[in-house]
């Protein structure tokens, strides 16, 4: 069965979708998501064990033989972002059952299950898939049930940030369509390994810096690289606390995976860079999220729009380490798209609860409550000093990894924006730890009853897991070093 | 509608064939032009016809939404499942080879069970679509 890893990967969540539909009952849609998402994150698993090594695994989809057929194609990289994925959602799944009843209409909660799975299987899919209009066809499953999913938030607001995501959205995606169908007119083929043998043939034809050029900007919309970010805090404000949370820690990590893979993949990183100054381009451009991102956040009052900002900042960094070109710049990134999905699913969990609680995301909805909850509040704290990059949490790790790959090409005014960058992510995040421990209660109502475990068990495992990686980090660095030297030594 | 008495005899009488056709389309599809998008398409605009002529409500009573989620669900399941199936039988996913023991006759069989799946998705989602727009301001 072990061959057969690949396929299921994908399979389980989407099957599970359809099955969603068909058993209507708000429980039985839950146990069926949780069990979903728990298998697909033990395939994952057994995909990071079986290629960390370096190993690249292949898939032929219905038999036929790539470059003509649809292949799925695993290397170091693909299979850490499907752990990723499919990681969190499994540890998500458990905060799900009373925060999606509570936020999300009795008789659409199976369907609510239903788009979430679909969305997670376009996610799975465009980061398992070796073929690029398949990887487009993955990318709008994943968008459109995402549009659909944020619209179901409870406030009305969530319809207007749907549709400004789904404009933007298809926007990336179409540009991305584009770039991908250019490098089919030059080759004749959409496999991105054969891609990436017949494109250097053509290495000097405009049409080449054209679909580079699209992909680029497509990716970056997704990805919500400044000043493409504009769908984003909306999107994630006003969201599910379930989606915010889920699509936070995914969404953005697979667009940055869509990034890489084509720069470094297809297009090889020699040719993308040299001569359209893709580099220098992207470092400032990341330069400038982390800043502005971080500074904008300093000035929200509802709390989930502060951690979208702070998203857009921590964008650039996983941006940064992917334009250094070098190995331990990619090794950083790499890791960045763990330690952020961790440390922001952790805040975006705990912040769930307080929405749960209390109704309300504001800063005001939050005072005090360090002290009533206080399991939650120590939660908030952990994933808040993984963000910031505290030592002995995730958050730290990158930073240090970043920070040395940084210096290593002596680009110190870049250093001091990582290092800015942080200096203000501890005012943002210090106002909220300020608000949940050292204000009195606002007198608004809150739900009596106590914090379910099972939410309370979600949050903890993702506030543990930061520490665990700040403490102990050396698999995955090992893994992510795999993945940069797999990405910049050719071909996967 | 009710005094365009042509209009409604001739939709009684194109209905059925529209549906007919659909199905032709259907399971032609393997040999020549057709599939399972288009007769989903045609089998979803012979129930349209009807409602535009006799009502939404009819329609509804004739094809109620909630078998509408059932059919686009089970469309999905009968696509993936072709593929699980060959999957069990020690072959890749999707891979008709495996549903019967000629290739030949594995592939006739595989691809007539995955239109299918397309066809039965394709009007489902296509149908819900028209009641959601059709039915603007009732909830169900």
């Amino acid at each position: 069965m072990t061959a057969q890893l690949p396929a299921l990967q994908i399979l389980l969540p989407m099957l599970a979708s359809a099955l969603c539909v068909l058993l209507r009952s708000p429980a039985g849609a839950w146990l069926c998501f949780t069990l979903a998402t728990w298998a697909s994150f033990a395939v994952s698993v057994l995909l990071v064990l079986a290629t960390r090594s370096g190993a690249i695994l292949s898939y032929e989809m219905g038999g036929w033989e790539p470059p003509f057929g649809i292949e799925l194609r695993i290397d170091a990289l693909n299979a850490f972002v499907l752990l990723i994925v499919s990681g969190m959602a499994a540890v998500m799944a458990p905060f799900a059952r009373s925060s999606v009843l509570a936020e999300i209409e009795q008789t659409r909660v199976y369907l609510f299950y239903a788009l979430v799975l679909l969305c997670l299987t376009g996610l799975l899919g465009i980061s398992i898939t070796g073929d690029a209009f398949n990887l487009f066809v993955f990318l709008e499953i994943s968008s459109l049930s995402s549009y659909a999913i944020i619209a179901m938030g409870p406030n009305r607001r969530a319809l207007l940030a749907a549709f400004q995501y789904l404009i933007m959205g298809t926007v990336g995606g179409t540009f991305i369509l584009i770039g991908i169908g250019l490098m089919y007119m030059l080759t004749g083929t959409l496999n991105m390994a054969d891609l990436a043998e017949r494109l250097p043939a053509m290495a000097d034809s405009r049409t080449e810096k054209a679909a580079l050029g699209f992909i680029v900007v497509g990716a970056s919309i997704k990805l919500a690289l400044f000043p493409l970010h504009a769908w984003l805090p909306n999107a994630y404000a006003y969201a599910p606390s379930l989606v915010s949370a889920l699509l936070a820690a995914t969404a953005t990590k697979v667009a940055a995976y869509v990034l890489i893979r084509f720069i470094y993949t297809v297009f090889l990183p020699e040719r993308a860079f040299d001569g359209l100054m893709l580099s220098e381009l992207m470092m400032a451009l990341a330069a400038i999220a982390m800043i502005a991102g971080s500074v904008v956040a300093i000035f929200q009052h509802n709390v989930k729009l502060l951690l979208a900002w702070s998203s857009i900042a921590q964008i650039g960094y996983i941006v940064l380490g992917a334009a250094l070109v070098t190995t331990a710049g990619l090794a950083a990134t790499t890791l960045h798209l763990l330690n952020h999905a961790v440390a922001k699913g952790c805040l975006f969990l705990a912040l769930g609860v307080i929405v749960w609680k209390t109704g309300g995301a504001r800063l005001s909805d939050l005072a005090g409550l360090g002290r009533t909850l206080p399991w939650v509040g120590a939660a908030f704290v952990i994933g808040a000093l993984s963000l910031i990059g505290v030592p002995f949490t995730g958050g730290f790790i990158t930073k240090w990894y970043l920070l040395v790959a940084v210096a290593e090409q002596e680009l110190w005014l870049l250093a001091g924006a990582v290092v800015l960058s942080s200096l203000l992510s501890i005012i943002y995040m210090g106002r909220v730890i300020e608000t949940l421990y050292f204000r009195a209660p606002s007198q608004g109502t809150t739900r009596s009853e106590p914090v379910p475990v099972l939410m309370l068990t979600s949050v903890w495992l993702l506030a543990l897991l930061n520490v665990a990686i700040g403490s102990y980090s050396e698999p995955f660095a090992a893994i992510a070093r795999t993945a940069a030297g797999q990405l910049l030594g050719g071909t996967p | 509608m009710r005094q365009h008495t042509l209009l409604r005899v001739c939709t009684r009488m194109l209905v059925p064939l529209i549906l007919i056709f659909a199905l032709y389309v259907q399971f032609h599809g393997d040999y020549g032009p057709g599939g399972g998008f288009q007769a989903g398409v045609i089998f979803a605009a012979g129930i349209v016809l009807y409602a535009l002529v006799f009502g939404v409500e009819a329609a509804r009573r004739a094809v109620p939404a909630t078998w509408l989620r059932i059919l686009s669900a089970g469309g999905v399941l009968l696509f993936a499942g072709t593929g699980v199936v060959s999957m069990l039988a020690g072959h890749n996913f999707l891979d008709y080879d495996a549903l019967a023991g000629d290739p030949v006759a594995g592939q006739h069989i595989g691809i007539i069970l995955v239109e299918f799946g397309v066809g039965m998705t394709v009007t489902g989602v296509i149908l819900s679509f028209f009641y959601v727009f059709a039915g603007r301001g009732r909830r169900d």
